[in-house]
């Protein structure tokens, strides 16, 4: 009895410090990694401003928030954030749809190599980082209320009468159920319906699809929308989770970039996968194992180190490795994408 | 307009804004901007070799320049004798373990067969030499830790003058560029850019978390200098005498108490203003140095073959050169002059800090001053260099001038009017993108565009 | 008059002219072969009906209109259909899915039009879930061969349908091209295979360097002794 109650507490902290802040952070990649993969299948170029418009989307949300939590507005339990959501999005596509008008069409009917595409989205990644400094400051912001927890550890604890608790917050809850109900979404629209299938075929082949009728200003004008959703929803999910500094969302670039191509780039199925296989090495490989083995080892082989892979502090180089190996090996990623 | 004027031209005019400066704000700021103009140039030649001769994207800037500064720490501190004492058994183990790991694991790949053998071997060599090597080197490491960890706590340097560190720094930077070469080269320009992107991160964070090594975050303080100290120069008679002989014509008009208290206060900003020349001159030196030797190497039959690489990598290929090699070698060497500016900078500085290392500043904006200047030439590059950071350094006094003036009607305490002035200076972030989606757009070959010359053709 | 004709067409692909006042025209139920040696212009001829490039000189007519200055995607909207020779199905996509983008432009039923199709090609109903990147060189040209048809065009330009494929597979190809004419399309090909083009043709058109050099009925062509001794091989 008293090894089985050892295996549980075992699994509780696997649970508690593995598989749910994977899941939710897996959920954030994912979702960012699609916009990235979205636009790299349409417009053909590596996004370098993806995680400055999730910057950006985040930033209007908060503005929103805080907007009606002076006014006194809430969702009781929910984050108010849900509720300024639209707000931000509706933001980020007026972004992104104005530096398409005004940046990325002058190439796209030059008919510009990647290359270029690429550098000029590097002075739009300048420009709106530029713009949320300006606006809400390089700072640290809070923008979360409501409840904090789903199931706190102490109240887990005296449920089940375990040593470990395991604690869900509501931010990460939330995270995962946005994700699912977002990526059906996602795929309904791109299976189903005239303008997801004319997207998909304007990505796997775009001179067939123009000759097929396909209107490639309508496409790439839903692709940016589709993109400002994914991106402002997935910044304001990890704000919520973590916090919001406009630095973190540059940093954030790096293993979206590295889920886009590890599932394989250009397909957005890839993109989610890529999202959990990157968030998952990150967490499992900065874990220290110890208490686990404690629970799970006899007494007299109890281990003396934190059996620590990696230190957390290198957890970029963990998407990086995965992704250097994936493109070594499979270059075309986990899924079969394009080949950059 | 030929190029050549237009060089004369852009150049007089960074000259004249540089000596507005000197006069308008003062010399000490104006000849400050100019020694990080000069380095920044240096950043953006080595940029440019790898971009504007080959067509190589490379988005880790920052880690090559870090590397050049961790040179400087390593090259120019004494040695911590209580922390080699400690644990140079176990580090030497340690590397002997580690040496032989990164052997066994190149021997594996190279005579096993291809396939799930080869990578199982592979994958028990490197845990089981990884896990030997951490097994000596965590408690050295922890001892080093905790020798003096308030002032101390690492290894040490050299003890060395800091100024070999700038070649020190294009050879660590050359090292660690070979060895990414190796595995991202074959790469496609998108993916380059992910790579070094992720590299760049990765070298920050080993700067920043090995504190064995650079005392991380704790940051090392008091580099020696390859200049002499202001406060040694205040007391030293033939610079006292030299203030005294280029000041005569105003100190000759005063009495003799005014004029030793004036004589007292031209020595103090004189020898802040010598000291800057002093880097100015050595920066400039070598500025120049490799600037020769870009302009040279770039007309000389290897760059010819480097062009024509970058311009058709696969006609270059189909007629016997060997793309990939060559890309390693522009990549190396463009990222040690990466490197030995990052060295500089870390000399000029006096310290080593990990944190501020930020790719905005050392990555993209390298980037904005090649594409600015001209990719592909180098005096492009130079007056890229210094015109972006002209432009950075004076944005921020003007931006927040520019507001100060627009929010004039406002009342003084208005929120809005304070967090415009507070954050104004952001928007220069918001400008340098403008800059070089502009240049990007309507002079996508720069200022300064490349100059092909007819013998070429 | 013809269906659609370019009449005198000159121009090439920004360097130097690739066509030099050819001329090329085709008629309702009716297929129209281009034949002629490697760099002929044969592809260039027909991307000009089409207008993928810049023509210096020479009109385009279709239905007795002008539509020398509309783009491409104008043009099938008109009732124009291609099927390029390479990269002419959606790979990613399922075949019933390659067929519907060929009918993106349409807005009323196309059950029937798909029944249609799979009359013709029977094997892409039973292979309609699969995803065209699977299927076979021939079976990738039907689907690519149906998808122009799903437009319900009034001219299907194939450009070398056949290349590729074996002779087995091309000789059913052409079975199913003459079906497709009996609905009264007008079709014009590019090929290779020029020999076996000109038996099903009711016209031909033997292109030099850009120049029309014979122009005349697909038999009258395979008997011409000057045609067989320079372009069929004796």
């Amino acid at each position: 009895m008293e090894a089985l109650t050892d295996v549980v507490n075992a699994i509780v902290l696997l649970l508690n410090f593995v598989v749910v802040p994977g899941l939710s952070y897996g959920s954030q990649l994912a979702l960012g990694a699609l916009g990235i993969t979205l636009v790299f299948g349409i417009l053909r170029f590596a996004n370098f401003a993806h995680g400055d418009t999730m910057a950006f989307g985040t930033m209007m949300t908060i503005l929103a928030t805080w907007w009606l939590q002076s006014k006194g507005i809430n969702l009781g339990p929910l984050p108010t954030a849900l509720l300024a959501l639209p707000v931000g999005i509706v933001a980020s596509i007026v972004l992104l749809v104005v530096t398409d008008k005004t940046v990325y069409r002058y190439y796209r009917h030059n008919k510009a190599i990647p290359v270029t595409f690429m550098i000029a989205s590097m002075g739009v990644m300048f420009m709106t980082n530029g713009i949320v400094r300006f606006v809400i400051g390089p700072n640290d912001q809070r923008f979360l209320d409501g409840e904090r927890f789903i199931i706190r550890a102490r109240d887990f604890k005296t449920m089940t009468g375990l040593n470990e608790g395991l604690s869900i917050k509501l931010s990460q809850g939330l995270t995962i159920i946005i994700a699912v109900v977002l990526v059906a979404m996602l795929f309904w629209f791109l299976q189903k319906t005239r303008t997801g299938k004319a997207m998909r075929a304007y990505s796997d082949n775009e001179d067939l699809a123009l000759l097929s009728g396909v209107d490639p200003d309508k496409v790439v004008l839903v692709t940016w929308i589709i993109t400002a959703i994914l991106a402002t929803i997935a910044g304001t999910l990890y704000g919520l989770d973590k916090s919001f500094k406009p630095f973190t969302y540059l940093q954030l670039l790096l293993p979206m970039f590295a889920a886009a191509i590890v599932g394989g780039i250009g397909n957005p199925i890839g993109a989610i996968l890529g999202g959990y296989v990157i968030a998952f090495s990150e967490v499992i490989v900065t874990y220290a194992y110890r208490k686990v083995f404690i629970y799970l080892l006899p007494q007299s082989l109890e281990p003396e180190g934190l059996l620590q892979l990696l230190s957390t502090d290198y957890k970029f180089a963990v998407s990086f490795v995965i992704l250097v190996l994936v493109l070594l090996v499979r270059p075309t990623g986990i899924l079969r994408g394009k080949v950059l | 307009m030929t190029n050549t004027r237009r060089t004369q031209l852009a150049f007089a005019l960074i000259a004249a804004l540089l000596l507005m400066i000197g006069f308008v704000q003062s010399w000490n700021v104006s000849l400050g901007i100019l020694n990080l103009c000069l380095i920044s140039a240096v950043m953006a030649l080595g940029v440019n070799m790898q971009w504007g001769y080959a067509g190589l994207l490379n988005v880790g800037v920052m880690g090559f320049a870090a590397l050049g500064g961790m040179s400087a720490v390593l090259v120019s501190k004494a040695p911590v004798a209580a922390a080699w004492d400690a644990s140079w058994g176990r580090l030497f183990i340690a590397a002997v373990f580690f040496a032989a790991t990164v052997g066994v694991a190149v021997l594996c790949y190279r005579k096993l067969a291809p396939g799930r053998q080869r990578s199982l071997a592979l994958t028990l060599v490197i845990i089981t030499g990884l896990a030997l090597t951490r097994m000596f080197l965590d408690p050295a490491i922890s001892d080093i830790e905790s020798i003096e960890p308030a002032k101390t706590g690492f290894l040490g340097g050299m003890g060395l003058p800091i100024i070999i560190s700038w070649a020190f720094g294009g050879v660590v930077a050359a090292g660690i560029a070979w060895c990414i070469g190796k595995v991202a080269l074959g790469l496609r320009a998108d993916y380059l850019a992910i790579a070094t992107l992720g590299i760049s991160e990765i070298i920050i964070a080993i700067l920043k978390n090995e504190d064995w090594l650079t005392r991380g975050v704790k940051n090392v303080t008091g580099l020696a200098r390859p200049v002499p100290y202001e406060i040694d120069l205040q007391n030293t008679v033939w610079f006292i005498d030299l203030m005294r002989w280029w000041h005569s014509g105003s100190l000759s008009t005063m009495n003799q108490p005014e004029q030793q208290q004036a004589l007292k206060q031209f020595v103090i900003d004189g020898s802040s203003i010598f000291v800057k020349l002093c880097y100015s001159g050595l920066f400039a030196g070598v500025l120049i140095i490799i600037l020769l030797l870009s302009i040279k190497a770039l007309n000389s039959p290897w760059g010819r073959m480097m062009r024509a690489i970058r311009d058709n990598e696969i006609a270059a290929g189909a007629m016997g050169k060997d793309v990939t090699r060559r890309h390693l070698e522009i990549f190396i060497l463009g990222s040690a002059v990466i490197g030995i500016a990052g060295a500089m900078l870390t000399t000029l500085d006096g310290q080593f800090t990990p944190t501020s290392y930020q790719p905005l500043r050392y990555t993209f904006l390298i980037w904005v001053m090649v594409i600015v200047g001209g990719s592909g030439n180098n005096m492009g590059s130079v007056l890229g260099g210094f015109l972006i950071w002209l432009v950075w350094i004076e944005a921020e006094p003007i931006g927040v001038w520019l507001m100060e003036a627009g929010t004039s009607w406002m009342d003084e305490s208005n929120a809005l009017r304070l967090h415009l002035i507070e954050n104004a200076q952001h928007m220069r972030l918001f400008f340098m993108g403008l800059v070089l989606l502009l240049v990007l757009r309507f002079s996508p070959g720069g200022i300064l565009p490349e100059v092909v010359s007819k013998q070429n053709h | 008059m013809s269906f659609l004709s370019g009449e005198n067409m000159t121009g090439g692909y920004g360097g130097a002219d690739i066509l030099k006042g050819c001329s090329i025209d085709v008629n309702e139920g009716e297929i129209a072969v281009i034949v002629g040696p490697n760099g002929a212009g044969k592809s260039t001829a027909m991307r000009a009906l089409l207008g993928m490039l810049d023509l210096k000189q020479g009109t385009v007519l279709f239905r007795g209109k002008d539509i020398s200055q509309l783009t491409p995607q104008d043009r099938i909207a008109e009732g124009i259909a291609f099927v390029p020779q390479t990269n002419n199905v959606f790979t990613s996509m399922t075949v019933y899915e390659n067929l519907e983008m060929g009918a993106f432009l349409r807005d009323d039923d196309i059950s029937s039009t798909i029944e249609q199709i799979y009359e013709l090609f029977p094997i892409l109903e039973q292979k309609k879930d699969q995803l065209a990147g699977e299927l076979s060189g021939g079976q990738r040209q039907q689907v690519a061969v149906g998808r122009a048809l799903m437009s319900q065009p009034a001219v299907l330009m194939l450009d070398e349908p056949t290349a590729g494929v074996s002779p087995i597979v091309m000789d059913e190809l052409f079975d199913r091209i003459l079906e497709v004419r009996q609905t009264g399309v007008a079709i014009l090909m590019v090929e290779q295979n020029a020999r076996q083009a000109l038996n099903i043709a009711d016209r031909g058109f033997v292109l030099v360097i850009g120049e029309n050099r014979h122009t005349d009925t697909g038999e009258a062509l395979l008997a011409n002794p000057e045609v067989r001794r320079s372009f069929l091989g004796g």
